[in-house]
């Protein structure tokens, strides 16, 4: 990997991005919103014994979820359309490699991620009172680690889809059973078994879990250290299938 | 002139294609020489993109070899030596003339200077601040062609070019060339249109994968006794069906 080669592929597509101001709003925006809508929705259900509204229980599970369900189309979509439009042909006759590519492709959509992540952190926390024993800061960092998740899955199942349309139709099959089944509706051990072993190979499961520690624990638990340590795992794992898809020579 | 002596840029040897089970290039075997133009006419889909792909290493070759100044084509050194511009404008629609030269400049290393002097000598200043976008499709092909030069590379292929161009700046462009060859570099030109090839040194006639002449265009002419390369190009394929063709 060449640093410059990375660097420069990181300013163009954030560039290219800056120039698309509708989306510019919405990754930064949607989940902010969604949140408080989600406020607004539980605002009349009563408090539980532990003090917590189901509010609370909710919104912070969804602090991982969002950024994770905004990053992922909007990178599948992006590299749908290099692999597309003959620039990667041409890239792939310079000096730049694959991995160079793919992690202009990341940073790029991790900075913008995270700036997502601390708005929604922020929106949580500031307008709608979230509230949680631990640290905001562990919730934004997971955060992050969440819309990374979703830039590393977009550019692996970016190959998989032929045209941008199919790339957005990967966003229900990627993203909702990774949601239903990462104990957000029902605690994972409370799942049929074969439904709790798929959970377990899940990355969005390990956010979720990383981020209900968060919730109940004041201090970062061990555990808690452990599931974002999977999900950065998975992050690197995607990137690198991802570079395993890409082909210097067409067959 | 010693031109043996100068070894050929691209030596295509006994080269075969095959593309979904489909035969692309049929057991191809030319040597394109260095410091010239050499063009590569024949009609659309007779597998000239391929080789040109073939020839910058991103496409899979099914047998024989393509050689680039001594190493394989698609050979890592070779990545800074040679400027491919694709048929449709490869550039990026949302970033400005100045930003797509700069972006293949920093692939390769080259500093804001020769980004200056590629948009300059393509004519492109002007709209050096324009989304790429909004330029014409002829203007696209010049962006896209300055992203090629910025590397200086040795060897430039170029698919198609002056499609769609205005007579004006076709000529414009093949003085372009011209002076390139004229520098030491070589140059691979496609081409569907047969009044091009009188800008060229040597030609490449080529039709369904495989090579109907390779030589100067007088030469071609006079041994077809055409007096254009259109009538040329009909004869050599009259020629070449007389031989019943092997199945």
């Amino acid at each position: 990997m060449n640093p410059t080669i990375h660097w420069a592929t990181t300013v163009r597509i954030l560039t290219q991005l800056r120039r698309d101001r509708r989306t510019v709003f919405l990754i930064l925006l949607v989940p902010g919103v969604l949140t408080v809508l989600l406020h607004y929705v539980l605002s009349r259900q009563p408090v539980g014994p532990d003090g917590r509204t189901p509010f609370d229980r909710l919104a912070i599970t969804q602090l991982g979820a969002l950024p994770c369900a905004v990053m992922f189309p909007i990178t599948a979509i992006s590299m749908r359309r290099e692999r597309s439009n003959g620039t990667l042909d041409r890239l792939f006759a310079t000096p730049m490699t694959k991995l160079d590519l793919l992690a202009g492709y990341g940073t790029a959509f991790s900075l913008a991620a995270a700036a997502q992540a601390g708005i929604v952190t922020l929106v949580a926390f500031e307008v709608t009172h979230l509230r949680i024993d631990g640290s905001p800061l562990l919730v934004f960092m997971i955060s992050v680690l969440g819309a990374m998740l979703g830039v590393s899955l977009g550019l692996f199942f970016s190959a998989f889809a032929t045209t941008e349309f199919q790339a957005v139709q990967f966003s229900p099959i990627v993203l909702v059973p990774q949601l239903f089944l990462a104990g957000v509706l029902v605690p994972r051990d409370r799942m049929p078994g074969a439904l709790q072993a798929i959970s377990n190979v899940l990355p969005l499961s390990y956010a979720v879990e990383a981020l209900q520690q968060v919730s109940n624990h004041a201090t970062a638990t061990p555990q808690m250290w452990h599931d974002t340590g999977i999900v950065a795992v998975f992050i690197v794992a995607a990137l690198l299938a991802g570079a395993a898809t890409l082909q210097r020579r067409s067959p | 002139m010693s031109i043996a002596a100068i070894p050929p840029a691209i030596l295509i040897d006994n080269l075969r294609i095959e593309r979904r089970g489909r035969t692309v290039i049929d057991t191809m075997s030319v040597s394109v020489r260095a410091g010239i133009i050499t063009g590569l006419l024949g009609p659309s889909g007779c597998g000239k993109t391929t080789l040109m792909r073939a020839i910058v290493g991103a496409q899979r070759i099914t047998a024989g070899s393509i050689t680039v100044f001594a190493e394989a084509a698609g050979a890592r050194s070779l990545r800074r030596r040679i400027g491919y511009v694709t048929q449709s404008p490869s550039i990026y629609p949302d970033l400005t003339t100045v930003e797509n030269v700069r972006y293949f400049a920093a692939l390769y290393g080259v500093g804001s200077d020769r980004v200056r002097e590629v948009i300059d000598a393509v004519g492109m200043t002007a709209k050096r601040h324009e989304p790429a976008g909004n330029l014409s499709g002829g203007q696209q092909g010049r962006v896209s062609l300055a992203c090629a030069l910025v590397c200086d590379p040795d060897l430039l292929i170029l698919d198609e070019p002056t499609v769609g161009l205005d007579p004006v700046l076709r000529a414009e462009l093949w003085e372009q060339f011209r002076s390139l060859a004229d520098s030491g570099k070589t140059l691979l030109v496609s081409s569907h249109a047969m009044d091009e090839a009188r800008h060229c040194t040597e030609l490449v006639l080529m039709r369904d994968g495989a090579i109907l002449a390779h030589a100067a265009p007088d030469d071609i002419m006079r041994r077809t006794g055409c007096a254009d390369l259109e009538a040329a190009f009909v004869s050599l394929v009259l020629d070449d069906d007389r031989i019943p063709e092997a199945l």
